[in-house]
């Protein structure tokens, strides 16, 4: 037996029985009738459309449908369009935005256009602020009378459609309120598969018209007055955000990046008490590596480490300092105030080890990569140099070297604890290269 | 078995052992870890994650996400923070639940981009026009940046509303040794537990009429002002009303002791050192580490000042904690401890100022 046909009965209208707030002759009225009028033949669910309202007069309009709304905050409905269309796909997103919005959120406009998302953008354009009293907008043409330009506005209007053309947008269409095929176009943007932005031009009956005398025919002049072109500019295919973001994700490897590396202390370090160094090098120069190594090699050794990093907000230049504490019992103060040891890696981390050198414990150890001075009595520096090492090792593991060779001449972890920590922070060759040196650097004189 | 990570890397397990599946945000030092881990993450896992335009856009994303039925994050610093305010406020009338991580730089302005401080305790606070609460968690250590995460995402979801995990750029970017598990990573996280019915999402099967103005209970405008009055007192009861619940503390109280002394998130660690060295010589000294700053925990602080003369709040900032504790230490001592040079309070410095 055949399953019983599915009847199904389009709605006959989205909105509901709530009359609209709007001034006599104003434009949003006609257009959301006709936006009614496109939602009705394209006849989809409205638990699948949602209507993104900006602010002002235009960003009431969701109250009159019976779809999804949302109604946010000024020139940001792009943002949260784009939100609801990442996380639902299946939904027909559709923004109300006044020409006050394109301004403030000129941004997520470019944005958007350039996305290609699935997104319609209905600009209710009446070139001034209605609801605040009528003050000049991005939209506002040069020498219109607003309340904030008496004597004529001075900027040039923002071609919205020029614009989201120049930025990507794969349907952008300019029409009139009065516009007998206004529903239609409404229709195709919303149809359309991409970004879809529908530039229409309406009266403010409230300010803008009667002080410009800007009536039905003076708007269609004031198009053919700037230069606008009018009607569909441009319709494109392109590949829409979503199914790409989408088809991307299914690419990407689903090898994480934070999931545990746990440790298992395997070696001992004769350390009993904490113990803080400082690692005073150059951007670049690996000191973060180094940092690393030693911390790992100390937790393979049944210590626990922390490591503090300091740098400038200069990237491959500049210092780079790290401060280590190894300890027999967790560390909750990873700071290094007075160091138990001090190694200079580079003449960049001279300047900053200087304050540390004024604050050594008692006792305290001087390292220094061969050929710094330090501001310290020389008798005290204890000088490494690895390139006496029998081959020359490459400038990358340098720091790793020196910090290895210390940590031998001070006991903190075992040789073969800092080889196999060594051996995860990178090349395992070039890193074996490296302790090998240090074994031979911790035992020079 | 032991772990070597860093804060963020603690946060980013705890939002997606909490079932995030939504982050956007915008590149700024000390937060752009948690948005490179998120890239990186969620879209294998059928989650979202995007660079948008600016912080404004990042935050605005989150909601729209939210609202259509995902769990979203977000993170940031100072100068983000600021772009966040208006988007905040929306996330406040509209009862989005959402978990914000304020990475916490040097301020005002680009102040110090790679040096830590505790200077936005107040703005999350009063970060948005109206003065509504919100709540805000402040991660002590790494295993408490997991476990506030996770609690971040459970809250947002119970009272609907934004929640803060306020670390800064020490936590997030400093690595430590802790136990296995202390930060997840082991095993398969536990559900988090929703004691709210979930949020009735844009494209589900009832119309949902999402607004940022003020407005009646089926979502349309209102001037009304016994509704107005009505909404107005239900966002700010919803977490009032719960503070109890909010409320989370780590107190090592000390019976005789005389001295308390207070502080929050990476100050925590100084301080923790401090007390056990002042103990050592023969101090007693209570020490409370507030993880739930917003609302203030005032029970357990309560419970804390009960026969201290003298209490120490240490924070990096100019006394922003400070103020709250004064409100509700009665004729007590209440005495500073801070730091605004960029650098942490070691626990040489507490013990200093305990004993």
């Amino acid at each position: 037996m055949s399953p019983a046909p599915v009847t199904v009965t389009p709605l006959s209208t989205y909105r509901n029985d709530t009359p609209y707030p709007f001034c006599p002759g104003c434009g949003h009225g006609p257009i959301l009738d006709r936006l009614n009028e496109a939602l009705v033949a394209l006849g989809r669910d409205p638990h699948e459309i949602v209507l993104v309202s900006d602010i002002g007069c235009s960003g009431l309009s969701d109250q009159y449908f019976d779809t999804h709304a949302f109604h946010g905050l000024h020139g940001r409905s792009l943002t949260y369009a784009t939100g609801l269309k990442l996380a639902r796909p299946s939904l027909t997103v559709i923004v109300i935005m006044g020409d006050g919005g394109t301004g403030i959120g000129g941004a997520h406009l470019l944005a958007a256009a350039r996305r290609n998302l699935d997104l319609t953008v209905l600009v209710f354009n009446n070139f001034n602020f209605g609801m605040t009293g009528g003050q000049h907008s991005a939209t506002t043409p040069a020498g219109a009378l607003t309340s904030t330009t008496p004597g004529g506005h001075l900027e040039r209007p923002l071609d919205l459609c020029a614009t989201a053309v120049a930025s990507g947008a794969t349907y952008v269409c300019r029409a009139t309120s009065f516009d007998a095929d206004l529903g239609r176009r409404i229709g195709e943007a919303v149809a359309h598969p991409g970004f879809a932005l529908l530039d229409i031009w309406e009266p403010c009956t409230a300010y803008f018209a009667p002080r410009n005398r800007l009536g039905k025919k003076a708007t269609t002049e004031l198009m053919a007055s700037l230069g606008f072109e009018r009607g569909l500019m441009h319709q494109s295919e392109a590949p829409e955000y979503g199914a790409v973001y989408r088809a991307a994700a299914r690419g990407v490897s689903a090898a994480t990046s934070v999931a545990s590396t746990l440790i298992e202390p395997r070696f001992r370090s004769s350390l009993t008490r904490p113990f803080r160094l400082v690692l005073a090098g150059a951007a670049g120069g690996r000191v973060g590596t180094a940092a690393h190594m030693l911390c790992r090699a100390a937790i393979l050794s049944d210590l626990f480490a922390a490591e503090r990093r300091d740098y400038p907000v200069t990237v491959k230049t500049g210092y780079s300092l790290a401060e280590v504490v190894l300890s027999p019992a967790p560390i909750e103060d990873a700071t290094v105030a007075a160091a138990d040891a001090l190694v200079v890696l580079s003449p960049e981390g001279r300047a900053q080890a200087a304050p540390y050198l004024s604050r050594l414990v008692s006792g305290a150890r001087i390292f220094a990569l061969a050929g710094i001075e330090l501001t310290a009595d020389e008798r005290r520096v204890e000088r490494l140099d690895p390139s006496a090492a029998p081959r020359k090792l490459p400038s990358d593991v340098i720091a790793t070297t020196m910090v290895a060779a210390v940590a031998l001449r001070l006991e903190l972890a075992p040789l073969a604890a800092l080889r196999a920590a060594a051996e995860g922070e990178g090349d395992p060759a070039r890193m074996s290269a490296a302790i090998d040196a240090a074994e031979r650097l911790a035992s020079a004189p | 078995m032991r772990e070597f990570i860093d804060g963020s890397t603690a946060i980013v397990r705890g939002a997606l052992d909490s079932g995030c599946d939504f982050f956007a945000g915008y590149p700024i030092t000390p937060a752009s870890p948690i948005l490179m881990a998120m890239m990186r993450e969620l879209p294998p896992r059928g989650g979202v994650a995007i660079q948008a335009e600016d912080e404004i856009a990042s935050i605005g994303m989150c909601i729209g996400a939210v609202m259509a039925g995902a769990r979203a994050l977000t993170a940031t610093s100072g100068p983000g923070m600021s772009l966040y305010s208006e988007n905040l406020g929306l996330a406040i009338m509209g009862e989005v639940p959402l978990v914000v991580v304020d990475v916490q730089r040097l301020g005002p302005a680009t102040g110090g981009a790679t040096t830590v401080a505790q200077g936005d305790v107040q703005f999350v606070r009063w970060g948005t026009s109206g003065g509504f609460p919100i709540i805000a968690l402040a991660p002590s250590s790494i295993a408490d940046c997991y476990r506030l995460t996770r609690r971040a995402f459970e809250l947002a979801e119970r009272f609907r509303c934004p929640v803060f995990l306020v670390s800064d750029k020490e936590l997030n970017l400093t690595t430590n040794t802790i136990e296995a598990g202390e930060a997840g990573g082991v095993g398969t996280p536990t559900a988090s537990a929703h004691a709210v019915p979930a949020l009735a999402p844009v494209g589900g099967d009832d119309l949902v009429r999402f607004t940022g103005s003020t407005h009646d209970e089926r979502g349309f405008l209102t001037k009304d002002p016994r509704k107005v009055e009505r909404l107005n007192l239900h966002l700010a009861a919803k977490i009032e009303q719960h503070r109890d619940e909010i409320e989370l503390v780590e107190a090592d109280l000390v019976p005789q002791a005389r001295t308390l002394v207070i502080s929050y998130g990476v100050t925590a660690g100084g301080q923790r050192e401090a007390v056990r060295a002042a103990r050592r010589t023969g101090h007693a000294v209570s020490s409370l580490v507030i993880q739930s700053l917003w609302p203030v925990p005032e029970r357990a602080l309560a419970s804390a000042l009960h026969g201290i003369e003298r209490v120490v709040v240490a924070e990096l900032n100019q006394g922003q904690y400070l103020r709250e504790i004064e409100k509700l230490a009665g004729s007590r001592e209440v005495v500073g401890l801070q730091r605004i040079d960029g650098r942490l309070l070691t626990s040489d410095q507490v013990l200093e100022a305990i004993v």
